[in-house]
């Protein structure tokens, strides 16, 4: 009997991934990705695999192609900005290539609902000349993890699996498969594929770039690059990828009465596209993402036809796609809608919970920092962020994984003073180190507050890599001076001495951090059921 | 068949809930869905929402057409109006009463019911007054997926195997206890509808069902209370002040 399985697309990789036999799960958590991890997590003992968070992106990459060095399968997850952080060891691995089968799970977010920027990953993947899937609906999440564990393995390359926010968090019933086994223990038996001196590497990049033709013809002929040319009106041929596909259809009520090609399969099928464009007298390029597609076929010429899509304001330079936006691109009337009496719907942003420590601390921050003129703290990704908003006003910047602290130095070194950057745990451990190791050394005036919540709190509360006397240790371990390392608590009825001692802090000239400690509301709440 | 649904309301109302609910009902009966939801920063006090979608065949789009949804369902009064352009023209709210007061410029109160009970066809409920009685006061939830269900392709009789799979390890009176929730927003939804279908103005048919404990709302009674309503003394009725609840026994009386 068939069986069926409520899943997110998060949760639909997650289960494909197991069912093909994976040995491990690697990733660091972040919006849309989190579910996939969080969805193998629980069944590791079950299935007999690894799977543990792992300290950042890049980190989980490489965990994950160790354990692919070794034989085995392995899924690792990350957000479309985490790549950015796992891109070296993503980009070599191309140049390596993979002996167990590896698959990327890699979620981006178009229209930025919680994200810093709205980059399209299949770029990365023509960037490190592997193949990339992209799913349209939950059982294609499920379908394609599982094709691409047996296309890494036999093409012995990493696959990248894009997701979107619209899929990862979307749910539906996907018909579920059998379960493979696991890999046996497998090594590689020679010493150069893993070993990318220059004189292996350039052999290995010069066989991938060689094998890009054989790659595209997989492309091509794969059941998930599908050409509908019989029978459609050819006015107009339409180009779609991933989701974007299923918005050109709803705008069409089911059935597309133009020629279409959905892709959902790179490298690029090229003779595919090229069919379709000489079938048809304009075309439409209706691409989630940034215009790939659309710019592969322009070239610098053009295609000696009309040629329509974001380049030219046919479709809406940046945001995520919808229907009502396929609608309007192909001229489909569309009514409905009722006005508000009310005018004007005020905003309601996400706000700090009710007895968070990043409230009792930014108000500690903002407390300390009335009596200077210049009030500029640089701030970095976590929940702590809203810290921007009203009344805390404590938040400047806040750019990627670790800039507060990176950026505070850079700010001090070119003299603003005084300079205070706000970090949580999580995300010092993720790749704030690194940058107080160097301000360590040059004991830059600054001073670090680390909100040690014992939490990755944003994303839903996951396990933090280190927390309490472990962070601590981390702290005085990369060389800054016990004596201008701080622990309190920001709580209000404390809030006098604990501004003396923030005070004092600001005011030695040199690096200082303040370890602000106190578990996150959520966190606490889960651990007590 | 299709029925497309924007749940709405403040991250933390359990709209996630709702939406797990009308997925199990879906697919226990043989139907498809899909249901598009937000996770992440939002679900701290912020805006949310979910795009739930049921069809009794394939659902192309994770997302819900601009215009095209049949209801906008929301557990805070004030969210329904930032989605009302999702609304098809033939479309139902069904809302919470209770607002969620958690930002500066939150419009009046009563300007806000005023709003929602003028809107085409407005099911308006007290989810947590229902919730309350029934001694589940964190279950508004379910008081509003019973008032939807009203116009819904379920009945809540769909409900009880995925109440108890929600609720049995808190105890049997749990189960019994989300039921009551779910059936007391049910009567609600339905009464509200009959008097809405018979032609009645959505604020006084909303006014007249929120005088009523909702136990007591027989939707047999609704052609009368229907004639009661068009008559004379309408204003004058739902205008006195009262302290609690009536019986819908006792507003027919009192109409009459």
């Amino acid at each position: 009997m068939e069986v069926r399985e409520i899943l997110l697309g998060d949760e639909a990789v997650a289960l494909g991934a197991l069912h093909a036999g994976i040995s491990g799960a690697f990733g660091y958590p972040g919006t849309p990705s989190t579910e996939m991890f969080e969805y193998v997590e629980p069944l590791a003992a079950e299935y007999g695999i690894h799977a543990r968070w792992s300290a950042n992106e890049k980190v989980a990459y490489e965990e994950a192609l160790g354990m692919s060095f070794a034989g085995k399968r392995a899924i690792v997850s990350m957000k479309h900005v985490g790549l950015n952080v796992a891109a070296d060891a993503f980009v070599n691995s191309g140049v390596t290539g993979v002996n167990g089968g590896l698959v990327l799970m890699v979620a981006d977010d178009p229209g930025m609902h919680s994200s810093q920027n709205e980059q399209d990953s299949r770029f990365y993947a023509k960037f490190a000349a592997v193949p990339c899937y992209e799913p349209k609906n939950q059982q294609e999440c499920y379908d394609m993890v599982r094709e691409a564990f047996d296309v890494s393995e036999r093409l012995r390359l990493p696959i990248v699996l894009r997701m979107v926010t619209r899929l990862a968090h979307s749910r539906a019933d996907v018909v579920i498969g059998d379960r493979r086994p696991q890999n046996g223990l497998n090594p590689p038996t020679d010493k150069q594929q893993f070993t990318l001196l220059p004189t292996n590497a350039r052999r290995n990049w010069a066989a991938l770039v060689a094998r890009q033709g054989e790659i595209i013809g997989e492309s091509e002929a794969s059941r998930f690059n599908r050409l509908e040319l019989e029978g459609r009106d050819r006015k107009i041929g339409i180009i779609a990828n991933g989701v974007a596909c299923n918005y050109v259809r709803e705008a069409f009520g089911g059935e597309v009465p133009h020629a279409m090609l959905s892709i959902s399969r790179y490298p690029l099928p090229l003779g595919l596209i090229r069919k379709l464009i000489e079938a048809c007298e304009s075309i439409y390029v209706f691409e989630e993402g940034y215009p790939l597609i659309e710019e592969a076929i322009a070239g610098i010429n053009g295609i000696g036809k009309p040629l329509h899509g974001r380049s030219d304001g046919t479709v809406p330079a940046t945001g995520e796609l919808t229907p009502a936006i396929a609608m309007d691109v192909f001229g489909i009337g569309r009514t409905g809608g009722i006005k508000s009496t009310l005018g004007h719907v005020p905003g309601r942003p996400p706000k700090l919970c009710q007895g968070c420590s990043h409230a009792d601390s930014y108000t500690l921050i903002k407390e300390v920092l009335k009596d200077y003129p210049v009030k500029r703290t640089f701030s970095d990704i976590g929940c702590y962020t809203l810290g921007f908003y009203e009344p805390f006003d404590g938040v400047h910047s806040c750019v990627d994984m670790g800039a507060s602290v990176s950026m505070a130095k850079g700010a001090s070194h070119g003299g603003l003073f005084p300079v205070v950057a706000t970090i949580g745990d999580s995300t010092f451990m993720h790749s704030g180190m690194t940058g107080l190791v160097g301000a360590a050394r040059d004991n830059a005036n600054m001073t670090l507050c680390i909100l040690d919540n014992s939490s990755v709190a944003m994303t839903g509360t996951q396990e933090t890599m280190a927390t309490g006397d472990a962070l601590y240790n981390v702290v005085r371990g990369l060389g800054v001076p016990e004596e201008h390392i701080k622990i309190i608590n920001p709580l209000r009825n404390k809030m006098e001495q604990n501004a003396a001692i923030l005070k004092a802090e600001v005011e030695y000239r040199g690096l200082s951090v303040i370890i602000l400690r106190r578990i996150c509301v959520q966190a606490a709440r889960k651990a007590r059921g | 068949m299709k029925y497309d649904v924007i749940l709405a309301g403040v991250g933390g109302q359990g709209i996630l809930t709702i939406a797990y609910l009308l997925d199990n009902a879906a697919i226990n009966r043989g139907l498809r869905f899909k249901q598009a939801e937000v996770h992440g920063m939002a679900q701290r006090g912020g805006a949310v929402y979910s795009h739930m979608r049921i069809s009794d065949r394939e659902i192309v789009s994770d997302i819900i057409p601009e215009g095209r949804a049949d209801m906008v369902l929301s557990v805070e009064p004030l969210e329904i109006h930032r989605y009302l352009y999702m609304l098809s023209p033939e479309g139902v709210v069904v809302s919470n009463i209770a607002p969620v007061i958690n930002i500066p410029d939150y419009p009046d109160q009563g300007v806000v019911l005023d709003a929602l009970y003028n809107l085409p066809r407005p099911v308006a409920l007290d989810a947590g007054a229902i919730a309350t009685e029934a001694g589940v006061p964190k279950a508004e939830n379910m008081a509003m997926a019973g008032a939807a269900t009203a116009y819904m392709p379920f009945d809540l009789s769909d409900y009880e195997p995925i109440i108890r799979k929600l609720f049995e390890r808190k105890g049997p009176e749990m189960v019994v206890a989300n039921m009551k929730v779910l059936e007391n927003g049910y009567r609600v939804g339905k009464f509200t509808r009959a008097l809405l279908e018979a032609g009645l103005p959505g604020a006084v048919a909303c006014r007249a069902v929120a005088m009523c404990r909702p136990d007591s709302l027989d939707v047999v009674h609704a052609p009368r209370v229907v004639e009661l309503l068009r008559g004379q003394k309408v204003g004058e009725v739902l205008s006195k002040a009262r302290e609690g609840l009536i019986t819908l026994d006792d507003l027919i009386v009192e109409l009459a």
